[in-house]
């Protein structure tokens, strides 16, 4: 991969919902190895956005190039194929199957193997499936169904499902949602390791404050569908534009 | 403040979206009177907690009174009967329904209610030149002037309002603020969640704070420092 | 084709159109309030049928003759309005928080248990009702004398689409319907009784219902059919107009009974020198209007995008692979099934009933193959039983073709339709698939039953005799045990196959599967394809095994047997609908034809599998299992 080239560039992403600009204007890159947090206040077009590059929404106007690759308007499948993995707000899993199974059948759909009508399935790719378990410190819970994961656990494994199809970019919408505090600190902690270890660009969108300032490398924030500011953690905390939206209190009350 | 009588009164209360948890032990009360502030992010589980209230979502808790009235095993819409009113997050007007038809689902048949059709809109002038209107096509701050309405017909004691200055222009939250200080004076309680204090300030006796479904302060409203919010309130309690 | 006779067929259409809204109007407002799809909602419209043909006549004497008519359908409206209510109180409130199978289940026993009981009070001749007083004469229209009743029908239909428009808008009762069918949730914060409010929604649907019935009287006899004709047909109107929307109900109702009647009334067209008789082609028209309304909007006329349902079954434990044991037992009882025809020298009916149980395993298989890894409760699941049965027989009797290359035929006709109608049925989920396998499935039985010259109408085809070695019993019965085990064992490779695991994966959250890149909808589809095949495989071997084939074979019931067997078992593990299928075949030999009421016995078994057994027996047997 070039060193240089960013692995997602959005450009001018406009859509409209009755007249209403969800998005207007919106154009940000995301880097190899870089953990990109999307906030802003309820409304401001976040989801609207992020939905646009994992393709479930199309855009009014503007692209979405992945790698230099215009993806803009596939559907989400196609975009996963190319290389863009997934985690969703509540964690979707596989719950009738094992942990270890879980990963499997998403290791299969990425290597095209999905319409093998014969073969047993128990063994092929068991042993990259630990792998990917180990590495989101899910190894101990391989065998057990999904559906009796805790919800931490439950997040680490679509976590790994989602490194299963061997991403550059890595969309998740809130992946602390629902978790308590010291399990969503371990979460971020091993996104931000595995970015760094894999070369991953990940965009993520988030609620909680400390998660997106204790980890993220750039923030952007939007507001009524604009980009507002986008920057490293510090410039963002403060942007009195930002705390004016969205962050609120005054410049001086900013963590130490 | 802390001298007036419990209106509602909530001890350990937990909920959860299917599998997930969302609120964790949860205590707080309000009084005969009072209006109480939830602060907190989005996803902090103020909206939970108000579902939770309502019978919506599944919950659990050592204590649910309200008006000494155990309402932890009470069915949705007996729950409103007691005397709370909800307005939630996204307002859920009917859309396919007029403003007066909307007004009309809140009232109850056969019980006379104090919010005739000319106090509503005494109160909230502006919706009286809509009655015909289908509520999909109002506004924002329309929409939230009729959810505050639809409940109040149904005479509630206790309004319970999620984010009502979400996505409403200022000057229609001014006109909202005048609406519920009005109802403050005339007895009214009130549980508000917001994530922008300004309403809060305004009309709130007492504030909790909220964050990963746990209360992690409380307090008087003048505590929570100017144009303060959680994040603010954390940077300075850590 | 004149024109007069266009008028005729086009009004005659409106009259018939009546009828399919009042049932569809009141599935849909049922549906809107409590999410839950009716099936017994045909039996509403024959049982107001039914009262109206007995009531009038017995009121006539009393309060004169016009009178007694219209009172007569006034009462039966009542009576079936009354009943909904007390079913929605005794029955559906119970099955609110079910899955949506169950719920299907359960409306269907219903269904059951009202044909029997219909049977049992009117008995199974078909009843005439009386004329309607002042208009039973006709009406002289360019030329053609079009009856005065038919006329007034046409009428009917737009004044009760009419009269709940404003219900709907101008009663508090209507706010609270449109408003449940928009936020159920927000309807109850508002201090409303949601289980008021529900019991009041099922009486007047199933009063609508019962009204359309009652309507039909002086032109149609009562007839202990109706019940299903009249539910494919409100389900084929219902998802064509899109569910939960009352003007589309009675757009498409009006639409679909006037192609019908246009194809009535075009008869014989050449089309490139080639006769057409297109009267024979209304059900197929019937299926092109639905094809066509499903590709363009995929919600129907009028139809909106449902939410999800909120209720999901939990989680299905994996289908375990069989242990040591079960290998064990599995391999003991393929013994005792080839032995049979041994003891078949002692006891002549034992392999005539164990091929039975043999080819219901077969049913059972493919359709639990789709239900329980894919999540998809066909209700219309016979229709591939029927074309592989069907295909097979025309090829072995008119055709002339030899048994193997006949079997062969029929499961080609199978696996052609199940892949042609898969592609509409996969894109729908849940109560949506349902109804429209079940109207396909009833679109495939009234092709059957109307193009005579090929499948025999009513009567069916006779003399489907396997030529040798299968003429023998023994020699049939290894053939259909050999076919079988190919097929249950066909399934489990594919079960455990990564196929099997994508299946799974797009029930257990097609959201995750397409972000993995699992192409969610053409793995349904090839599933669906794939079970319809090994279903006409089943067919097949029953054509030959009982020498002919009728209608029957595809009907409703017969897709809801392979329901029942494979709940009966248990839709958790591969051997449920193997065991389901015996234990049903067996229950249905030893007890069912003892009985005239079979139905309403069935419909009682159904009930208690979902009131007390939800996981059925294979699954009753594991918790046993484990608990000790």
């Amino acid at each position: 991969m070039n060193a240089g080239a960013p692995v997602l560039e959005v450009r001018d992403l406009t859509k409209s919902y009755g007249g209403v600009r969800a998005v207007d204007g919106v154009s940000f890159d995301v880097a190899a190895g870089e953990l990109l947090a999307l906030i802003g206040p309820n409304g401001a077009g976040k989801s609207t956005c992020f939905n646009i590059v994992n393709g479930q929404l199309r855009p009014d106007a503007g692209a979405v190039r992945l790698g230099g690759r215009v993806i803009t308007g596939l559907p989400p499948r196609r975009i996963a194929a190319l290389g863009v993995g997934r985690t969703f707000q509540v964690a979707a899993v596989f719950g009738s199957m094992t942990a270890a199974q879980n990963v499997q059948t998403a290791l299969a759909a990425a290597r095209g193997g999905t319409f093998d009508l014969w073969r047993p399935a128990r063994r092929l790719g068991r042993e990259q499936a630990l792998d990917l378990l180990a590495q989101t410190g899910m190894a101990a819970q391989a065998d057990r169904p999904a559906s009796t994961l805790a919800y931490g656990d439950v997040k680490r494994l679509e976590l790994a499902m989602a490194l299963a199809g061997e991403p550059r970019l890595l969309l998740m919408d809130e992946p602390t949602a629902g978790m308590a505090g010291t399990e969503r600190r371990e979460m971020i902690a091993l996104v931000q390791a595995l970015t760094r270890a894999r070369g991953l660009a990940v965009l993520f969108t988030e609620h909680s404050m400390d998660v997106v300032f204790g980890h993220a490398d750039r923030v952007i924030v939007l507001a009524r569908g604009r980009l507002i500011a986008n920057g490293g953690v510090d410039e963002v905390r403060r942007d009195p534009l930002v705390r004016e939206v969205y962050l609120g209190g005054a410049p001086t009350e900013a963590r130490p | 403040m802390r001298s007036v009588p419990t209106l509602l009164d909530i001890e350990g209360l937990a909920a959860w979206y299917g599998e997930a948890q969302i609120l964790f032990d949860l205590s707080f009360t309000v009084g005969r009177g009072e209006a109480v502030a939830l602060v907190g992010r989005n996803g902090a589980g103020k909206s939970t907690t108000m579902k939770a209230l309502m019978g919506l979502v599944r919950r659990r808790a050592r204590r649910m009174a309200f008006a000494g009235r155990d309402i932890a095993a009470l069915p949705t819409h007996e729950v409103a009967r007691l005397g709370i009113g909800y307005v939630p997050e996204d307002r859920r007007i009917f859309t396919d329904l007029t403003v007066a038809e909307n007004l009309d689902l809140g009232r109850r048949p056969g019980a006379a209610s104090l919010w005739t059709d000319a106090a509503i809109f005494e109160l909230f002038p502006h919706l009286a030149g809509l009655r015909a209107r289908a509520g999909g096509s109002m506004s924002g701050g329309e929409q939230q002037m009729l959810a505050v309405a639809r409940s109040l017909v149904g005479n509630p004691e206790l309004l319970i309002l999620d984010e009502p200055s979400e996505g409403v222009a200022p000057i229609i939250v001014e006109q909202m603020i005048g609406a519920l200080l009005r109802l403050k004076a005339s007895g009214m309680s009130f549980l508000i969640s917001e994530q922008n204090s300004l309403l809060c300030e305004a009309i709130c006796n007492r504030a909790y704070v909220m964050e990963q479904g746990e209360m992690r302060w409380q307090g008087g409203i003048d505590a929570l420092p100017a144009g303060s919010d959680s994040v603010g309130l954390f940077t300075k309690l850590k | 084709m004149s024109l007069d006779s266009l008028l005729f067929q086009a009004v005659n259409g409106l009259a018939s159109a009546s009828g399919l809204f009042l049932v569809a109007a009141g599935l849909s407002i049922i549906f809107g309030v409590t999410r839950i799809v009716n099936m017994a909602h045909g039996s509403f419209y024959m049982l107001g049928l039914y009262l109206a043909v007995t009531l009038a006549p017995a009121l006539s004497p009393w309060i004169g003759g016009a009178a007694g008519f219209w009172g007569g359908i006034l009462v039966a409206t009542l009576a079936v309005a009354l009943l909904g209510a007390l079913v929605e109180m005794v029955l559906l409130r119970r099955l609110y928080r079910a899955p949506e199978l169950y719920q299907l289940l359960a409306t269907f026993a219903l269904l059951l248990v009202i044909s029997d009981a219909v049977l049992f009070l009117w008995g199974p001749e078909d009843i005439l009702g009386p004329r309607a007083p002042g208009l039973s004469g006709a009406v002289d229209l360019l030329g053609r004398r079009l009856p005065q009743y038919d006329l007034f029908l046409a009428l009917a239909g737009p004044a009760v689409l009419l009269g709940l428009h404003l219900l709907l808008r101008r009663t508090r009762f209507g706010r609270l319907i449109r408003a449940a069918t928009q936020d159920r949730e927000m309807v109850a914060a508002l201090g409303i009784n949601e289980a008021l409010l529900f019991t009041a929604v099922f009486a007047l649907g199933a009063g609508v219902a019962g009204l359309g019935g009652a309507l039909q009287m002086a032109r149609e006899p009562a007839n202990l059919a109706i019940d299903l004709s009249v539910l494919g047909d409100a389900f084929v109107v219902v998802v064509v107009g899109g569910m939960g929307s009352i003007s589309g109900a009675y757009l498409a109702a009006v639409l679909v009974a006037e192609v019908k009647a246009l194809c009535t009334a075009l008869g014989v067209v050449d089309i490139a020198g080639y006769a057409f008789n297109m009267s024979r082609l209304t059900l197929v028209a019937e299926f092109l209007v639905m094809a066509l309304v499903l590709i363009l909007r995929p919600h129907g006329l009028f139809g909106r995008p449902q939410p999800p349902a909120t209720t999901r079954a939990r989680a299905e434990p994996a289908p375990a692979p069989l242990g040591r044991r079960g290998a064990v037992l599995v391999l003991v009882a393929v013994a005792l099934f080839a032995a049979v025809p041994l003891i078949g020298q002692f006891f002549a009916y034992a392999p005539v009933l164990a091929l039975d149980m043999v080819i219901a395993a077969l049913f059972a298989a493919s359709l639990h193959f789709i239900m329980g890894p894919g999540g998809m409760a066909s209700f219309g699941h016979a229709a591939y039983f029927g074309l592989g049965a069907y295909g097979a027989a025309f090829a072995a009797t008119r055709l002339g073709a030899p048994t193997p290359l006949a079997f062969a035929m029929g499961i080609g006709t199978a696996a052609m339709g199940a892949t042609l109608f898969g592609w509409f049925c996969v894109r729908l989920e849940g109560v949506y698939f349902a109804m429209l396998t079940l109207a396909f499935a009833q679109i495939v039985w009234s092709i059957v039953y109307q193009w005579e010259e090929v499948t025999g109408g009513s009567n069916g085809m006779f003399g489907v005799w396997p030529q040798a070695p299968f003429d023998e019993p023994a020699g049939l019965y290894l053939a259909a045990l050999a076919v079988t085990l190919a097929g249950l064992f066909l399934i489990r490779r594919v079960v455990f196959a990564p196929f099997g695991f994508a299946l799974r994966a797009g029930r257990d959250s097609s959201l995750r599967a397409e972000a993995s890149g699992i192409p969610v909808a053409r793995v349904r589809w090839l599933a669906f394809a794939l079970a319809g095949t090994l279903c006409g495989a089943a067919g097949a071997l029953f054509a030959f095994a009982k020498g002919s084939i009728s209608p029957e074979a595809i009907s409703v019931g017969r897709s809801i047997d392979g329901l029942v067997m494979v709940l009966l078992g248990g839709v958790q593990s591969l051997m449920g609908p193997v065991l389901g299928a015996g234990g049903f075949t067996l229950l249905q030999d030893m007890v069912m034809r003892e009985t005239d009421y079979w139905r309403a016995l069935l419909g009682a078994v159904i009930l208690a599998v979902v009131l007390l057994f939800p996981s059925g027996i294979a699954g009753g047997l594991r918790r046993a299992g484990n608990a000790r």
